[in-house]
């Protein structure tokens, strides 16, 4: 049985603990996209680099983006060469930071799922309620079960079950995975992020196949209901609408990103701000885009642990602590890689 | 990135919340969870509570892991 975590929460938790050893040789994991750093197209990744060069911008972003490489540099290098480049925890501070610092654009990196895209959301709507006027967001946002969708439909990757992410459940609810169940006969279980939630979970999906049966179980009952967080919905509805956004690795998936809406388009640093890319490029031998889509495992790279370190990273996987080359790399990925 | 915490409220003013996350005060929104109450267990992502925990849902898989330890104890 062939078992896809999606969420790289998930893919630490299991390296951490070493799940995949102590799970029988009948059921394999493999690790999925879910790890919003990762799955950033280098495109994308340039446009937040030539942003950070503008004279008064402040860029202000989570942490896990700044070694990330793009074509050409990062926003490590870019801060290093003197851009004012900020590492805050939440949105919140990004937008004290523009309150406080009227005279400059602070520009918010919006990179993660629908765990995180309401909370850009409300950033945009209390920069309205305060008339702060110096914030914008790049919207890098992208939403889960769309490109599951497309990983599904490529047929490159033969699944039995899906552990669904916990923390885009809690915001999304359980309602979202059910054309996984409907139109692919696959088994769903949203799991938590303790050693013993991700056991339960492949226990589940197990009585599942054993079963015969395919549908959606929250286990993560403590964390998750059916119908999510409305409230949080109804904010990002309010401020986004889906686009189609560039996946590493997967290329462009219909629906699966978030731009703003027409009412707060002066918040989109897209348009506000001229950005000057060059032509995007992918550095030479990653395999990155094949381990996002589960087709390939970090062991398969020739660069994975010499030439591709954390300390030296050549590709997303590798950078964010999330990765599956990092979760490789720390905790060791021979068994059952 | 999806990382979320479980914080208990200690104070709400506003929409905002101070809260304890492993006995360390910080502020939060409480944006996205207008619902919460002191005393509540919120799950904190990036500074939001997006989700009131489930109090009772937490105590049952709380006393199964529990009882998965002890299992493992006695067969240890």
């Amino acid at each position: 049985m062939r078992f896809m975590e999606f969420c790289g929460g998930h893919t630490v938790t299991i390296f951490r603990y070493g799940i995949r050893q102590v799970l029988p040789p009948a059921i394999e994991m493999v690790s999925g996209p879910g790890c919003p750093v990762c799955v950033t197209a280098n495109a994308d990744l340039d446009k937040a680099i030539a942003l950070a060069q503008i004279p008064d911008v402040i860029i202000a972003t989570f942490g896990d983006m700044l070694k990330v490489p793009g074509s050409y540099s990062s926003l490590q290098k870019m801060k290093a060469d003197g851009a004012d480049v900020r590492v805050v925890y939440s949105t919140m501070d990004a937008l004290n930071l523009a309150e406080t610092t009227p005279d400059k654009s602070v520009i918010f990196l919006g990179i993660g799922f629908e765990t995180t895209a309401p909370t850009i959301a409300v950033s945009i709507l209390q920069a309205e309620e305060k008339g702060i006027d110096n914030y914008y967001v790049l919207s890098l946002h992208k939403l889960c079960p769309p490109v599951i969708r497309a990983i599904l439909d490529s047929g490159e990757v033969k699944l039995d079950g899906l552990v669904c992410p916990g923390h885009v459940s809690a915001i999304i609810g359980s309602h979202p995975w059910e054309f996984i169940t409907r139109d692919y006969g696959i088994p769903c279980v949203i799991s938590g992020f303790e050693p013993l939630d991700i056991l339960q979970c492949v226990d589940m999906l197990v009585a599942q196949v054993e079963n015969g049966e395919s549908r959606v179980e929250i286990a993560y009952r403590r964390g998750v209901r059916p119908e999510g967080n409305q409230q949080a919905l109804r904010l990002m509805e309010q401020v986004f609408q889906p686009c189609p956004a560039q996946w590493r690795g997967m290329g462009e998936v219909a629906d699966s990103g978030l731009k703003l809406r027409e009412e707060y388009r002066r918040y989109d640093a897209e348009l506000a701000f001229d950005i000057d890319i060059s032509q995007s490029c992918e550095p030479a031998g990653c395999i990155c885009g094949d381990i996002l889509r589960g087709v390939k495992t970090p062991a398969d790279c020739r660069l994975f642990g010499n030439a591709c370190t954390p300390e030296y990273p050549v590709g997303p996987c590798m950078v964010s602590s999330e990765g599956s080359c990092s979760a490789y790399y720390h905790y060791g990925g021979d068994f059952g890689g | 990135m999806c990382l979320a915490i479980p914080a208990l409220i200690k104070l709400i003013e506003d929409k905002e919340a101070d809260v304890e996350i492993g006995g360390i005060s910080r502020r939060i929104s409480l944006w996205l969870t207008p619902e919460a109450k002191v005393g509540d267990y919120v799950l904190v992502h990036t500074g939001y509570a997006i989700n009131v925990l489930d109090q009772e849902e937490a105590e049952e898989t709380l006393t199964l892991l529990r009882e998965i330890a002890v299992m493992d104890e006695e067969e240890g």
